[in-house]
């Protein structure tokens, strides 16, 4: 077909896969914020059951592959839209002496890359903050609440057993890979209260994203008609606001608690 | 005619003398300007006093005079056609002013619509988008087939006829911050995507149309929602969303 080349060239079908990687990004806001509200469970069984979903979450093989869907998504968006941003600049060479956008359109339709580049920063340090110190740093294992036994990945107690290079130990025989205590790493960090306002500001920019991106992204599919384009639109509101508020009241309430 | 009406305006207007040559803002007083006028009214106004005092007038596109034909454009006060809503700078009175007011005229800027002298933009780019697609072949050799003998349904007629009042004056392209014709091209497409007539050329249509708005250098859509705001005829941006879903379905014929 001699159009085909147009066709991939076409910023339509760079709005649609830009429309395609964020509706999936929300899903997957959805189910890291179900993970996250586990954290809201501060007894010895919550900060157990927290570091038994972190194991679950870096072992399980379904999740893995979410996991880099999840990556490949976030990337394809981030390269997705730096193109687009480029073709928009590209459109108008010279701009206007005297411009009020502010009369036609949402501060936040305008400035999704910005947007972007900030929930960018704020993936690098989220995941240099828990990702990477909980599978290269230095996180502390998981200990029976009276520290004298440490815990194995499945979560059971090796009483007398010790630590070596990840491993638990008993007389010389090792019993199973430690649970690594990840709660505490999240729990400490959020001591700091740089931390804690780094991320609100992340969650705002998530947030004012989300409220053109949602509705945004229905349109550039094409799925608009009168019954439900009204519902999207008030869903996508709902989505913006409620979904980066639960995550940032987390960071908030362990300041607060400890 | 009460001259204590009359209102006091500056006026900063892009100046530039031909396409090649770099343009600037320039500062015009002009006194006694009766609310009652229209705001090209007040640029004949203007331009009358720059004959008079031997300057050369100030160029813009105008010719209907009654909103319908989608000549005049102009970028005032930041915005495509004034202040104003469902209306073309024609349309736009000297009430919407007050005495005063500094107001910014400038060209509508694209990419795409190059200045061709002062406020005048060539916009022949939307007639090549439109010849790349925007039409139906129609036997007229004599045995032309009466059109109300295929049965339409109101609803796809009613919405048909809305794209159909696009007047392709470009406001859609200058309100837009990526400077994209996708409400004008979507309008277009719509227009013909509707009505059973249209269909034979669909697939084609679309994507030469888009093709070709893309060729000419217009943007993407950021569905800002910025032209819908701005458009004279209140074009919907469902239309915009029509056209996104006729491109995916001749992308996959």
């Amino acid at each position: 077909m001699s159009e085909s080349k147009g066709l991939i060239k076409s910023h339509i079908v760079k709005k649609y896969w830009m429309a395609f990687t964020g509706l999936f990004l929300c899903l997957f806001l959805v189910g890291h914020l179900i993970g996250n509200l586990q954290l809201f469970a501060t007894t010895y069984e919550g900060q157990l059951q927290f570091n038994e979903y972190a194991v679950f979450m870096t072992t399980n093989p379904a999740v893995k592959i979410l996991s880099y869907l999840t990556y490949f998504s976030i990337l394809f968006h981030l390269v997705d839209g730096i193109v687009i941003t480029a073709a928009n600049r590209k459109a108008r060479p010279q701009g206007y002496a005297y411009n009020k956008p502010s009369a036609n359109s949402m501060w936040s339709s305008r400035n999704m890359g910005i947007l972007g580049t900030i929930i960018f920063v704020y993936i690098v340090v989220h995941m240099q903050n828990f990702w990477y110190e909980y599978k290269f740093g230095s996180t502390p294992y998981m200990m029976t609440e009276d520290g004298s036994a440490p815990v194995l990945k499945d979560g059971s107690v090796v009483k007398g057993g010790t630590i070596e290079n990840g491993e638990v130990l008993l007389n010389g025989e090792v019993m199973g890979a430690a649970m690594r205590d990840l709660y505490t790493v999240v729990l400490e960090g959020f001591q700091n209260p740089i931390l804690v306002a780094f991320y609100v500001l992340g969650m705002i920019a998530i947030a004012f994203h989300l409220v053109h991106g949602f509705q945004s992204a229905f349109q550039s599919l094409g799925l608009r008609n009168q019954t439900y384009t009204p519902i999207i639109k008030k869903l996508g509101y709902a989505f913006a606001i409620i979904v980066p508020a639960l995550f940032a009241i987390i960071p908030i309430y362990m300041y607060l608690m400890a | 005619m009460s001259t204590s009406k009359g209102m006091n305006l500056t006026l900063k207007i892009w100046r530039q003398k031909n396409a090649n040559a770099k343009g600037q803002i320039e500062t015009y007083q002009l006194s006694d300007v009766s609310p009652d006028s229209s705001f090209l009214e007040m640029l004949d106004m203007l331009n009358d006093k720059l004959i008079n005092e031997g300057n050369s007038p100030v160029a813009f596109d105008h010719d209907c005079r009654e909103g319908i034909c989608g000549a005049c454009s102009l970028h005032i006060n930041g915005e495509p056609h004034g202040p104003g809503r469902r209306i073309t700078t024609c349309q736009l009175h000297m009430r919407s002013f007050k005495d005063g007011d500094t107001i910014y005229i400038e060209p509508f800027r694209a990419k795409a619509f190059p200045v061709i002298k002062d406020l005048v933009v060539d916009r022949e780019s939307f007639d090549r988008i439109q010849h790349a697609g925007g039409y139906v072949s129609v036997n007229t050799s004599g045995n032309t087939v009466d059109a109300n003998a295929i049965p339409v349904d109101k609803e796809s007629a009613d919405k048909a006829f809305d794209a159909a009042t696009c007047i392709g004056c470009g406001a859609c392209v200058a309100a837009c911050k990526n400077a994209s014709a996708s409400l004008f091209v979507a309008a277009k497409v719509s227009q013909y995507a509707l009505l059973p007539q249209g269909q034979i050329e669909a697939k084609n249509r679309v994507l030469n149309m888009v093709k070709q708005a893309e060729e000419e250098g217009f943007g993407p859509c950021s569905n800002t929602g910025a032209c819908e705001v701005e458009c004279p005829k209140g074009i919907s941006l469902e239309n915009i969303a029509r056209m996104n879903r006729e491109f995916f379905s001749a992308s996959l014929k």
